[in-house]
């Protein structure tokens, strides 16, 4: 078959050329969304939070040490939900970290090779779990369960958002550790071995300390999880703003504050309205730091094996 | 059919007087149902170096490997036979014996160097604290014997507590060497540990273990003949999981008994 | 000799660890054993025929899910569709057309970053932006938008890994017989990459069913006792789009809902909503699950 005469040749190829580049462009396009949304939390928190700022300053915002918005008498010291956060993330990751980290050295250098197929798609599921459910735990099977033991405990209280939350972590953090420790090459192990080390020997001197770049990681995740969580401790915490650091108290988080000033009615444009805005600010903040934190722990420590 | 080996005359062996560091009898190996080593019986002399050569796939490594009991590790893996080693007629393959306590007294180096991601000083000292061994004193001690014993000593004395890693391929094969020896093995196995390095690395690494086996017991894995002829005391010569000769490696080369050794050292085949 | 009780002694440790893994692993077990258990026998007796088509009522005894699990399903409907075209075409740039620049590099580390952003935070972007700024109200379209936002990156992800895992030599055939880019892309990508996306896209739909918080910061109230618009109609034009401005709630509010309330009957209810969800989130993780191990299995290139 002779070739096509060469004006319609080069008009299909005009025409093919069109219509890859239209293609790629709204590819990208759909790629771009991302860094829009990004745009768009920033802006749209930034923007209410400085309307908020001309009303209170953040030097009161930072060192207040009430928090009643919604009162006549309004106070908006942040270090208040700060508390509730900081507490409970501190029980949660007291629980998530070194369980995480045991289930993910045994699975990865232990476990017989069927239980560890089980094992990882059961994590994948306990981690699949909707987080008011999470909370409906906590508070109607944990906390009664709990106050056996202490019958002083509050019926709302951070020690059973604390722990379920660190339960609903354990899975993120083994999953990323495990897989980073797997990484590490069989040749590492085998020098270890040839050394005469045991297997835990060679688990906790070699494999891990290999793969700490990745179980940072994995760590960091964990409690960027549990600062940003919200429906166990608006559930099973109470919302009752309360400066503590004491888990055996009702406390509100920052998450959970949005969650209650949410349910109420929200008058667009007032107070009320705003300080959820520069709540949200600070916890993407925080959030931020440890992602950063995070990324950059990743980077430093890569080994290049 | 494995030959079996010759005694050596002794006066062609320069040196001490031989004496049996470990004997190999009737050795069968199987990854599952195949058998990779079929029915192998050598002696592996006291401060000499011994060679293992042939072909890709004859079943030297597998060999090199059973006896440091490497193929624990993965599961589906059978040994049939015996390597005792002397002078205390342990059998290196029983079940009664744990593995860990054979690769306390055997050390390995690979075909390619993996240092751990840990200091050069750690790394050497890796042995000794698997052994709990706590001194700070006699560690030191051992990490800069063994770094002297293994040539690296003037290049990194004074960076020992830099990373590993930041050593080039053939510094760091040496200090593989060097974690090796720091709990005195009474024999060390190389699995091929020239062949990832450049011509000058590898120079000096045959200079090292020239200069080593008149301390310690050696067994290499190579797949380059000269490399076999210029560090070796005795070679073997494996063919599909069959030792065909064994002998002392300057008439294994010039006058070879069998004609599948010679076949393959004049390169008819490879 | 005292090597050999060195080691039987390192033995000891390991077998003591070992125990102590699967412990930790049992506390994983028992936690979701006690929950299911929990919920099953607290509400399966309220599930019935009754509660699946009633809508919520201050009396325990007659609430239902109706409204809750229509709203549930039309808000997946709504994520799913802007959430999969927008990450599998994401997800196809950035592997097969997008060049290593600051551009590249940049939407790659917002994708990371918004993987770790709180779910609130998502809420609290769609009430300004979505629920004001562009005055889509209170409404399916918000939630179903915001979702999307949310399950972007797990998407992207799938679809990427996905798309990675087809050797080179395949691309390599299709150019070296005169294909364009898209047209690989679209005659050997999609196709075998479908259904590594399809896993994704399961996972990330059953992340978005169980999400509550910023669908609550939207507004999504938690008494709802009239059902949306239905889509489709008898008179024409036969499709409707009223029910996406529509008020509306989803399964995990009602369960909060009913979770905040003291009375033991009501607790019930959550704990048969509770199963529900459950039981939807974990069929979608286990299919999704098996789906990949069959994926694994038969990959053979």
């Amino acid at each position: 078959m002779p070739l096509p005469l060469k004006h319609d040749r080069l008009a299909a190829r005009r025409a093919r050329r069109l219509r890859e580049g239209a293609i790629e462009a709204v590819l990208f396009a759909a790629a771009l969304v991302s860094v829009f949304t990004t745009v768009g939390i920033v802006y749209i928190l930034v923007k209410e939070s400085v309307v908020f700022f001309q009303h209170v300053p953040v030097t009161r915002f930072l060192t207040d040490t009430q928090w009643t918005p919604l009162f006549d008498d309004a106070h908006f010291g942040i270090r208040v939900l700060l508390s509730g956060t900081l507490t409970s993330s501190a029980v949660a990751l007291a629980i998530a970290i070194p369980l995480g980290t045991i289930v993910a050295i045994y699975l990865s250098e232990f476990a017989p090779f069927k239980l560890r197929e089980i094992a990882k798609p059961f994590l994948e599921l306990l981690g699949g779990v909707p987080t008011i459910v999470y909370g409906y735990f906590a508070l109607l099977f944990v906390t009664p369960l709990l106050q056996h033991l202490y019958p002083d405990l509050p019926g709302f209280n951070l020690l059973s958002a604390g722990i379920v939350m660190g339960i609903m972590i354990i899975p993120y953090v083994a999953s990323i550790s495990e897989d980073a420790m797997r990484a590490v090459p069989m040749s590492l192990r085998e020098a270890s071995y040839a050394m005469g080390a045991t297997r835990l020997q060679t688990a906790l001197r070699v494999v891990f300390p290999a793969a700490f770049s990745g179980v940072a990681a994995a760590y960091i995740l964990g409690i960027s999880r549990a600062v940003g969580e919200t429906m166990i401790l608006a559930v099973a915490a109470g919302m009752q703003p309360n400066l503590t650091f004491n888990p055996l108290e009702p406390a509100a988080t920052i998450t959970a504050y949005i969650v209650q000033v949410a349910l109420g009615d929200l008058p667009h444009g007032s107070v009320g309205y705003q300080t959820i805005f520069a709540a949200g600010l600070s916890l993407l903040l925080i959030t931020l730091v440890f992602n950063i934190a995070g990324h950059v722990l990743r980077k430093r420590f890569r080994e290049s094996y | 059919m494995a030959a079996l080996p010759a005694a050596p005359k002794p006066q062609l062996v320069k040196g001490a007087p031989l004496v049996a560091k470990a004997e190999v009898r009737d050795l069968d190996f199987y990854y599952g149902d195949f058998r990779a080593l079929n029915g192998i019986n050598m002696t592996v002399h006291e401060r000499r170096a011994t060679a293992l050569i042939g072909p890709s796939g004859c079943g030297k490594s597998t060999f090199l490997r059973c006896f440091n009991r490497m193929h624990d590790l993965y599961p589906g893996n059978r040994y049939d036979g015996e390597i005792t080693l002397h002078p205390d007629n342990t059998d290196l393959l029983s079940r009664s014996v744990d593995p860990i306590e054979v690769r306390m007294r055997i050390g390995m180096v690979f075909q390619k160097p993996n240092p751990f991601p840990k200091s050069i000083f750690e790394n050497v000292a890796y042995g000794l604290r698997v052994r709990g061994e706590s001194s700070r004193r006699r560690i030191e001690e051992k990490v800069e014997e063994a770094l002297t014993n293994a040539a690296l000593l003037d290049e990194v004395k004074d960076r020992l507590h830099e990373p590993a890693y930041n050593l080039s391929g053939g510094q760091q094969q040496r200090l593989c060497i060097a974690r090796a020896l720091a709990t005195d093995p009474e024999l060390l196995l190389f699995d091929e540990p020239t062949s990832a390095l450049d011509p000058i690395a590898t120079a000096s690494i045959e200079e090292l273990i020239h200069d080593l086996k008149e301390r310690v017991t050696i067994l290499i894995v190579t797949h380059n003949m000269q490399q076999a002829a210029r560090v070796s005391d005795f070679t073997a010569y494996m063919y599909l999981g069959e030792l065909i000769e064994f002998g002392v490696t300057d008439e294994l080369f010039i006058k070879p008994k069998m004609k599948q050794t010679e076949d393959y050292i004049t390169g008819r085949f490879g | 000799m005292s090597l050999t009780r060195q080691i039987q002694r390192r033995k000891r440790y390991e077998t003591l660890f070992a125990l102590l893994g699967l412990v930790a692993l049992m506390i994983g077990v028992l936690t979701f054993v006690a929950l299911f258990v929990d919920m099953a026998v607290k509400g399966l007796g309220r599930l019935d025929w009754d509660f699946f088509t009633s809508f919520p009522s201050r009396r325990a005894g007659q609430a239902g899910i109706l409204s809750a699990w229509v709203g549930s399903t039309l808000v997946m409907v709504t994520t799913a569709f802007f959430a999969v075209p927008l990450g599998v075409a994401a997800g196809v740039y950035l592997e097969e057309y997008a060049r290593k620049n600051w551009v590249t590099d940049l939407i790659e580390i917002n994708i990371t970053n918004l993987a770790g952003v709180p779910s609130i935070v998502y809420g609290l972007l769609a009430l300004g932006l979505f629920v004001y700024q562009f005055g889509f109200g209170q409404s399916i379209l918000s939630a179903g938008l915001t979702l999307a936002l949310l399950i972007l990156p797990v998407v992207i992800v799938a679809t990427r890994e996905a798309i990675r895992a087809i050797p080179q030599v395949i691309r390599e055939g299709s150019y070296a017989l005169g294909a364009t880019r898209w047209q690989t892309v679209r005659y050997h990508i999609l196709p075998y990459s479908s259904a590594g996306i399809l896993t994704g896209v399961i996972i990330g739909m059953a992340r978005a069913i169980g999400e509550t918080a910023p669908i609550i910061t939207i507004g999504a109230l938690t008494f709802i006792a009239f059902l949306p618009p239905a889509p489709v109609q008898a008179e024409p034009p036969f499709l409707s789009f009223e029910w996406l401005l529509s008020p509306f709630t989803v399964m995990p509010i009602q369960m909060f809902n009913w979770t905040s309330r003291p009375e033991a009957a009501f607790q019930a209810n959550a704990a048969a909503a509770g199963f529900v969800l459950v039981m939807m989130t974990l069929l979608m993780n286990g299919f999704a699950i098996w789906l990949r191990y069959r994926l694994r299995r038969n990959l053979n290139w």
